[in-house]
């Protein structure tokens, strides 16, 4: 069992917590866990309660989509260094794909209802975390679009 | 590979080359080895470069030199998209094709020495790089990291994949591979290409890129590498125009100011940024 202190120091070798406030990350502490994964077991499953949020410190996993009667769609992949799982902040907190994972994966998770408590009291820990999840969301948004784009397809023709 | 920048003697005229090989990379792209059929002397050209390859009846279509096979063989990779790249996709072996060229610039390959090379490439991209990377290679002493970042619309759609698997099996090259989409029995990565810069190691202030693809891959890959320190000068991409002389007289690949045929088609990225920001250029 990792203690808490031990926990602080692995948030911040994170690259989310770059930068932040020792007192703040030594908060969101008291609400994370360390986790380990092997090749093939699920972090989660689509329509899962979404009760925690994860940071990869190492390893690899995919964000899938079940369609039925065919092979999962794999949406993306994420190593160390990513961080994974908004649903904990949007009713209603439920996850929207699987999580399933490639390689044997290290964790740290955050806890969604310690978090939210610890939110609601200290509003300026709250606005900390927003604007490192916000940039994070934009660029997953962007490369989710150019993914679409279909970039590799035929170009159009002139005019088109 | 010959360093020489020279076209063939008559550069309007086509010269006869036989198909020594043919194979069939993906389900629409496919490789072909030439000869010349009079005397199959060298064929000097420098990476990058490109050739007019004719298809007897049907068409010209510009087309980048992929490698050479020694012995002055010629390689092209050629995706099948329309009239002329398709009748090109039927030519089997002993079969004969009009060639022009080389023409236009090349990689940087002897300004990048000393520095950290970065590839990115995109679909058949990596074609036009691959003499770039052999290049690199082939001289991997005078270079320092290595990084191969390549991105493909799924799995089946990976070109040269045995030789992406030999170069990553290197200790002393950094070869990372995506598709946007892939089912789950693909153990690779998927996302897009620009995702890969973040992983990859490398001495953004020592570094030169090259890079090649669709235009929107290039332009989401440069704001990547300069967010991360790069600076545009040292950012080198290939640009794509339809083409006619390849030799600068008739303007069919203008590209604002410039030439793709003669200025490019590699260009330093700070050179033609405005170009491709700007709509209906
Ligand atoms: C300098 C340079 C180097 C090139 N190198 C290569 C190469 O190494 N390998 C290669 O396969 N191609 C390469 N191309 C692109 C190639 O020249 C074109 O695909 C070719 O001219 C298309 O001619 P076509 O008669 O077969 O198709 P067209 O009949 O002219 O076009 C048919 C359809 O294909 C679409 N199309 C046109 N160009 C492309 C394209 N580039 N990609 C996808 N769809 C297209 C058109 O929009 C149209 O819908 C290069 C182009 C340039 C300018
Ligand atoms: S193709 Fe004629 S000027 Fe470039």
């Amino acid at each position: 069992m990792v203690k808490v202190e031990g926990l602080d120091k692995l948030l911040a070798e994170h690259p989310f917590f770059d930068g932040m406030n020792e007192d703040m990350r030594k908060t969101l502490s008291g609400c994370a866990r360390n986790e380990r994964f092997g090749p093939g077991e699920f972090v989660a499953h689509e329509g899962d309660p979404a009760d925690r949020f994860y940071f990869v410190r190492a390893g690899a996993i995919a964000l899938e989509f079940h369609v039925p009667g065919c092979n999962p769609i794999v949406l993306e992949t994420l190593h160390g260094g990513e961080v994974f799982g908004w649903s904990w902040l949007v009713p209603p907190y439920a996850w929207t794909y699987d999580i399933r994972v490639l390689e044997l994966t290290r964790l740290i998770s955050l806890d969604g209802a310690c978090l939210r408590k610890k939110l609601n009291k200290d509003h300026e820990l709250g606005f900390e975390l927003y604007s490192r999840f916000v940039p994070v969301m934009a660029k997953r948004l962007s490369s989710a679009r150019l993914q679409l784009s279909d970039m590799y397809g035929r170009p159009c023709k002139k005019g088109e | 590979m010959v360093k020489s920048t020279k076209p063939v003697p008559d550069s309007m005229t086509p010269a006869p080359f036989r198909v020594t090989a043919r194979r069939q990379d993906l389900a629409d792209t496919f490789t072909i080895e030439l000869e010349a059929a009079d005397s199959p002397r060298g064929f000097a050209f420098r990476p990058g470069q490109f050739n007019m390859l004719y298809h007897f009846g049907v068409g010209e279509v510009p087309i980048s030199i992929s490698g050479d096979a020694g012995a002055g063989k010629l390689i092209h990779t050629i995706r099948d998209v329309g009239a002329v790249t398709h009748g090109l996709s039927t030519l089997k072996k002993g079969d004969m094709v009009g060639v022009r060229g080389p023409f236009g610039s090349a990689w940087p390959v002897d300004a990048a020495e000393g520095s950290d090379v970065v590839i990115v490439a995109g679909g058949i991209g990596l074609a036009p790089l691959r003499p770039a990377i052999q290049h690199v290679l082939d001289n991997r002493d005078r270079y320092g990291r290595f990084v191969i970042l390549y991105g493909a619309r799924s799995p089946k759609d990976v070109l040269y994949l045995p030789e992406l698997q030999s170069w990553r099996g290197r200790l002393d090259t950094y070869v990372d591979v995506t598709v946007d989409h892939a089912e789950s029995g693909w153990a690779g990565n998927v996302g897009v290409v620009t995702k890969l810069i973040e992983r990859a190691n490398f001495d953004a202030t020592h570094a030169v890129a090259m890079l090649c693809g669709p235009e929107i891959m290039m332009r989401f890959t440069v704001a990547e590498l300069t967010a991360r320190g790069m600076d545009r000068g040292d950012i080198h991409v290939s640009m794509e125009r339809n083409m006619k002389c390849a030799v600068g007289h008739c303007g069919h690949c203008q590209f604002g100011p410039k030439f793709v045929c003669k200025d490019g088609p590699v260009f330093p990225y700070g050179e033609i940024e405005a170009l491709l920001k700007a709509r209906g250029v």
